[in-house]
């Protein structure tokens, strides 16, 4: 029988070795296991469990390329991409497809001893904290994140030391662009060692939206005692494409980690975002924030793990759904036995605006200590038509008095982003989005923002 | 300015207002009084368009126009206000923005440039002074966590920040200390002029003693069934509604 998968091994069999030969020892040392992992294995499809509203076998099926042997794009990266967040300055590095790189400005703006770099790099300067860390916390048996693992040729390493507080936010900007359908695989490895701290941010951007593009990563996040760090992923792609994303984090005692997954525009979305809390007081915050209109599809999906006592979870997501959107939300907090003190919060919100976008929301609370404090709650709905009438009987338009209701909706998750550039540049983007105005970013280079690029 | 002719209203196919007569001239106090579910706020909200009502008869002329054709948010350009009886909370919008939308898009209704930012707050300080509404309050999300008496103040601000011609205060007098029902009042009084009118819808005698109405009006079952002047109020607070509810449950039987 052919699967979605059966393609991508017939690939692997075929370009294995082509594959080995670009990419770092660290990365093929877990090409086995992946394969293994792959072989008789099917993608999750629709209405399977935690999959009630999406099809991953769907997602991969087209014939996507893949970038076997590295040819780059796109050589004046800045030149091309001029998209930034308003008096935020960055150190700022780029996906071109799965070609990583850095800005010219990244040098600069990075702190002695931090380390960003290509896995290619960290090979030759810093294998061992790859060969600690790559793998250690990516599930291969979920079939989409052994398909990364098997293909996939370089990733991104960021290394913060033990104590370095990272003062500007770190920037990567993934650009899909290519003259044939491709699939861009992309890892990336986060270290963060005791009382370090660091923020950064992700954009998802498409250049050339007619092509197909399904953008597979895989992100594992360590958070060593004390540990900070801030993890904001805006994608903003095109209607063709595809991201299936899977976030791995590991939380030691007395770490705060933040995730926010923000989708203003795309195809088909499914992120995944599974933490482990394994030392005590440590504390995650878990945001997610959606508008989809036309036939968007978004799935988030999370799994928190209280594996000790005394840590606290912090999860809400909101969507505003259109036209014929779909959009699903299945959380899970589990607290094992023997973890007293727990306190988890999970919410999910969301605004049905039309009668045919779909919403599909399973929160779950799954508790085996007595001592702990846990709520969930989810609610779907329309706007407030209460709200509606006053602000119309006070001369605001219909459509204007929607407006605001809908950028009020998603405030206080914006408000929860810690950093202050980032939060006012979100409510912008937000307002923009509610407006209908695809051109989000004028300054943006990226051709869902309206700008012209010539393709390299 | 405000011409109602046997107005017919429902809500969820039951009537509600059976035939309401009512003309309101510029420089007018009218008085609205009666007991519970005679159909006060029901009048309130039909005449500013709320959807949940539906109107089955009759016609309301404002200043030569059908008011009951124009959408909610004309019908408060034309210079209609209804001051809630339940303001509503808006968690997420400011009042800055609640506001600056309101009053630039009345503007952009009279072909009028927006107001630019420094006018606006200058507006803003100005007409908070008349409810002595705190800049904290002003800053802060619509109503969010407002008291009682906050809100009603608040509802005053407002009325002061788009200067209607017409405003209906519908029961604005509820949930206030009397400290609070001064400033309201005053607050009112200090809006009057000779070419805008106010409609006070309320239950008790309390804020007409603040407010000097010219007309007293006493709704019950959905029609106006006595009208006279301010010394109706006194007559009111004495003997109750109940002789004036005898004389009509008598002629319907």
């Amino acid at each position: 029988m052919t699967t979605s998968i059966s393609q991508y091994l017939d690939l692997y069999r075929q370009h294995g070795d082509a594959i080995r030969n670009h990419a770092p020892a660290a990365m093929n040392a877990l090409r086995d296991a992946a394969l293994a992992a792959l072989e008789g294995a099917t993608l999750p499809k629709k209405g399977q469990e935690d999959y009630e509203a999406t099809d991953l076998e769907q997602a991969i099926a087209p014939d996507y390329g893949v970038n076997i042997n590295r040819v780059p794009f796109a050589p004046d990266a800045a030149a091309s991409f001029r998209c930034d967040v308003p008096n935020m300055s960055t150190c700022l590095y780029f996906f071109f497809n799965d070609i990583f790189a850095a800005s010219r400005t990244a040098a600069r703006n990075t702190q002695p001893g931090l380390v960003i770099e290509s896995f290619a790099e960290a090979q030759k300067n810093h294998p061992e904290v790859l060969e600690q860390y790559l793998g250690s916390l990516a599930d291969v048996k979920k079939p989409e994140v052994a398909l990364n693992t098997l293909l996939a040729q370089d990733g991104m390493l960021i290394y913060v030391p033990k104590g370095m507080v990272v003062e500007k936010p770190i920037q990567l900007v993934n650009i899909l662009n290519a003259s044939a359908p491709v699939m861009a695989l992309r890892r990336i490895l986060v270290v963060m060692e005791e009382d370090a701290q660091a923020k950064m941010l992700v954009c998802d951007h498409t250049q050339d939206a007619e092509r197909q593009y399904l953008a597979s990563q895989v992100i594992e996040i360590v958070a060593k005692r004390g540990a900070m760090f801030d993890y904001y992923d805006l994608e903003e792609s095109s209607d063709r494409t595809h991201r299936v994303s899977s976030v791995f984090v590991s939380q030691e005692e007395g770490s705060n980690v933040l995730i926010d997954g923000i989708t203003l525009l795309n195809g088909f979305t499914r992120n995944d975002c599974y933490v482990d809390l394994n030392g005590e007081h440590a504390e995650t915050h878990l945001l997610g924030m959606t508008v989809a209109s036309a036939h968007q599809h978004v799935d988030n999906h999370t799994f928190i793990s209280h594996n000790v006592a005394r840590c606290q979870s912090n999860e809400m997501f909101k969507y505003v759904l259109n036209d014929s959107a779909v959009g699903a939300f299945a959380g899970k907090v589990l607290v094992k036995e023997n973890c007293p003190r727990t306190v988890a919060y999970q919410g999910n919100r969301n605004i049905v605006a039309s009668t045919d976008a779909r919403m599909h929301s399973k929160p779950q609370l799954e508790i085996y200590t007595d001592d702990v404090k846990c709520s969930h709650g989810s609610a779907t709905g329309q706007l407030d038509e209460e709200a509606l009438f006053y602000m119309r009987s006070r001369g605001i338009s219909e459509a204007e008095a929607r407006q605001l209701l809908m950028q009020a909706f998603m405030a206080d998750v914006i408000d929860a982003v810690r950093l202050p550039a980032l939060k006012d540049r979100l409510h912008h983007l937000v307002e923009k989005r509610f407006r209908g105005q695809l051109a989000m970013c004028a300054e943006c280079g990226a051709t869902s923002c309206g700008s012209k690029i010539d393709n390299a | 300015m405000l011409q109602i002719k046997d107005l017919r209203a429902s809500i969820e196919g039951k009537e509600i207002l059976k035939g309401i007569n009512l003309t309101v001239k510029p420089g007018e106090v009218h008085a609205i009084m009666g007991p519970n579910g005679s159909g006060k706020s029901t009048l309130s909200a039909v005449l500013t368009g709320n959807p949940a009502y539906t109107v089955t008869g009759g016609e309301v002329d404002f200043y030569g126009k059908d008011l009951l054709a124009l959408s909610p948010e004309d019908r408060a350009h034309e210079g209609l206000f209804l001051s809630f009886q339940y303001p509503v909370e808006i968690p997420g919008v400011s009042m800055v923005n609640f506001m600056r939308a309101a009053i630039n898009e009345k503007r952009k209704y009279f072909g009028q440039e927006p107001l630019n930012a420094s006018d606006f707050l200058k507006l803003m300080r100005e007409k908070r002074a008349v409810v002595q509404l705190d800049n904290k309050l002003a800053s802060r999300a619509v109503n969010e966590g407002f008291s009682g008496g906050e809100k009603k103040r608040n509802e005053i601000f407002q009325m002061a920040m788009l200067e209607p011609k017409l405003s209906i205060l519908d029961e604005t007098d509820s949930g206030l200390d009397i400290d609070a029902l001064r400033i309201v009042a005053e607050g009112v009084n200090t809006l009057k002029t000779a070419n805008n009118a106010t409609i006070v819808i309320t239950h008790y005698q309390r804020l007409l003693d603040y407010i000097k109405p010219d007309f007293v009006h006493v709704l019950y079952k959905g029609r106006i069934v006595m009208s006279a002047g301010p010394e109706l109020v006194m007559e009111l607070e004495e003997k109750g509604y109940d002789w004036i509810k005898e004389q009509v449950d008598k002629k319907e039987e």
